[in-house]
């Protein structure tokens, strides 16, 4: 100790010192890049470190009440690891997540987080474990699709739930099939690839990538979206269509037979 | 025949005028007449004039509308706008020419046309006389035929008429295509031991990877697309479509007996014929694991065999047993155990 004290002034103290803290802040710095790495290594293909981080945040702050910290799941709602990407562009990017309230299933409502925010936390669940990603440009592009196989497709594998004109339909107990219509392709496509709620999930050994294009082109088609034969009463068929007959064509009807049979005044 | 006046003619008919004492309430006879505002006003009339006219002016309008809509709208391919306009001018065009026709002539009958009541008393009934002449022409026209003197005549034509619709019996009986479409052929389908399933319409193979958990897959046998004619085609099709799904196998809540190798890794097919009436039954949630048909709402749950928890529908859903084979891709492991689709007569029990 006394040495130390009489060393304290020596002339080279101060380079030692120095030296000291030099290797220091060095080693920890390089101690924590290495940590850094480790984590890159886990990082998703398309996202930054920054995004994930971001992510964290938000997912901390807005989901974790009921996805749990870290995303394994609580009893009001299910574990992320492996939703992949593409979930979170669904589920957070058409306002069905952050859910309002408890239902039979989650609704459609103006999105809660923008989309750079929605990437955010997509960045972090994909971190989690490998799942659907979101789709690259060109498998939107409806230019590219073949609108006529995509219909083909599309009467056999979604026509049962979504209705043969997209019109949407009902499931069991409150569940509902919801209508396609004015859908963003992006939603449509990983709507498929990740099966939300109860929708099958689609994923690409079911219905490569192109089939979904020509899918997304088929519903974006002129021709399936207007209505040549007039009014479309929702294209629900039968129930709007006996609807409007049996009120408005019967009222018709007996107001005509009342006025035949009245006597002119 | 009495007539009711409006007081230009004819003298109003009295109530209760010839009411008999028997009788328990007296003929009312006919309301008081009330004249129109037509039959006392010039001006009203000729505003009812001029309002019949308008309509029939309306009716020609709507004719002048749809021939606009046939021949000169909707002439460029492709325009869908265009096609809408001309359905919209076909249609309302086409009501209006109607329309305008049928108001004016109700309108006009109602408020120009004389409205008397009118009692038209009921025709008398023929004579004894009348019975007897048509009598007499009968009897005349069968001496003028001689059927009776002529037996040979008789005979042959009954003879002739007993076997003339022969023919048409013998060709509706040939319609019977119970042969060719009879339940012998609705209780088998073109499942067999080792067909593989293959996509709906691709007719390409499955490996038990292509289905994550959770999946759908609408599925036909791979010797399907082999059916050369397109009626038969269909018509088996129809018997063997399947729906393919992935569940957790943790989630099977029951398997009977025999049937423990039927599904392959949490894979489980089922017929899409629904055993109430025959709707496809392929709306499936896959969280609760329940197939829902469109028609009637008859609800099955895959988790249990396909069992019927709600609904009109009686059975459950005949479930396809399968596996994989030698290079890995999913087959049946035989037909289906009972016959597809709803109850039918001659189908038997179970």
């Amino acid at each position: 100790m006394k040495a130390l004290t009489q060393k304290r002034r020596h002339p080279f103290a101060f380079v030692a010192l120095l030296l000291l803290g030099l290797l220091l802040t060095g080693g920890l710095y390089a101690a924590a890049t290495t940590v850094n790495e480790a984590q890159a290594s886990n990082l998703p293909e398309g996202y930054s470190t920054e995004q994930v981080e971001e992510g964290e945040r938000l997912f901390t702050a807005n989901c974790a009440t009921c996805h749990g910290m870290g995303a394994d799941g609580t009893e009001n709602g299910p574990s992320l690891v492996g939703a992949g990407a593409a979930s979170v562009e669904f589920q957070v990017g058409t306002g069905r997540m952050p859910m309002q309230m408890h239902g039979p299933q989650a609704q459609e409502k103006p999105p809660q987080f923008n989309d750079e925010q929605t990437s955010q936390l997509a960045a972090y669940v994909a971190s989690l474990g490998s799942g659907p990603a979101v789709p690259a440009e060109e498998y939107l592009d409806t230019d590219q699709g073949d609108a006529s196989r995509g219909g083909e497709l599309f009467r056999i594998n979604c026509a049962m739930c979504h209705n043969a004109a997209a019109a949407g339909g009902a499931l069991t107990e409150g569940k509902f099939a919801p209508s396609l219509d004015g859908v963003e392709p992006v939603h449509i496509y990983t709507a498929m690839s990740t099966g939300p709620q109860n929708m099958p999930v689609y994923n690409d050994a079911n219905i490569p990538p192109e089939d979904k294009r020509d899918i997304i082109a088929f519903l974006k088609n002129d021709h399936f979206q207007s209505s040549p034969g007039g009014f479309s009463l929702g294209s629900l068929g039968p129930v709007s269509e006996g609807l409007l007959i049996w009120t408005l064509g019967l009222a018709l009807l007996i107001g005509s037979m009342v006025w035949l049979t009245s006597r002119s005044s | 025949m009495a007539e009711q006046g409006n007081g230009e003619s004819g003298a109003a008919v009295t109530g209760g005028e010839g009411g008999s004492e028997s009788s328990a309430v007296d003929n009312p006879g006919l309301p008081p007449h009330r004249p129109r505002l037509a039959d006392v006003d010039e001006k009203a009339a000729k505003r009812n004039e001029r309002q019949v006219s308008v309509l029939f002016l309306i009716s020609i309008i709507g004719t002048i509308l749809s021939f606009i809509g046939y021949f000169v709208v909707g002439q460029t391919e492709g325009n869908l706008g265009d096609l809408r306009l001309q359905n919209t001018l076909l249609g309302v065009g086409t009501a209006l020419a109607m329309l305008g026709i049928g108001l004016g002539v109700v309108h006009w009958a109602k408020t120009l046309m004389p409205d008397h009541e009118i009692v038209e008393d009921r025709k008398p009934l023929r004579t004894e006389e009348d019975r007897a002449e048509a009598e007499q022409i009968v009897t005349e026209v069968i001496d003028e035929t001689q059927i009776k003197r002529r037996p040979l005549l008789r005979n042959t034509l009954i003879a002739a008429a007993l076997i003339a619709p022969l023919p048409a019996v013998v060709m509706f009986r040939d319609l019977d295509r119970s042969d060719d479409f009879g339940p012998e052929r609705m209780r088998h389908t073109l499942w067999d031991e080792g067909v593989r399933l293959v996509r709906d319409p691709t007719g390409t193979p499955i490996r038990a990877s292509d289905l994550t958990i959770g999946s759908a897959m609408h599925v036909i046998p791979e010797n399907l697309p082999e059916i050369s004619s397109h009626g038969e085609r269909i018509a088996e099709k129809a018997k063997a479509v399947v729906l393919l799904m992935r569940m957790n196998p943790d989630d099977f809540e029951h398997t009977s007996p025999g049937r423990e190798n039927w599904t392959h890794e949490g894979i489980i097919a089922a017929s899409k014929v629904c055993t109430h009436v025959g709707c496809p039954v392929a709306l499936y949630e896959r969280h609760t694991h329940h197939l829902l048909c469109p028609c009637h709402q008859s609800t099955f749950d895959a988790a249990r065999e396909f069992k019927v928890i709600f609904g009109p529908a009686g059975r459950p859903l005949p479930q396809l047993p399968i596996t994989v084979d030698a290079e890995g891709f999913l087959v049946a492991r035989s037909d289906f155990t009972e016959p597809v689709g709803p109850t039918y007569w001659e189908r038997g029990e179970a």
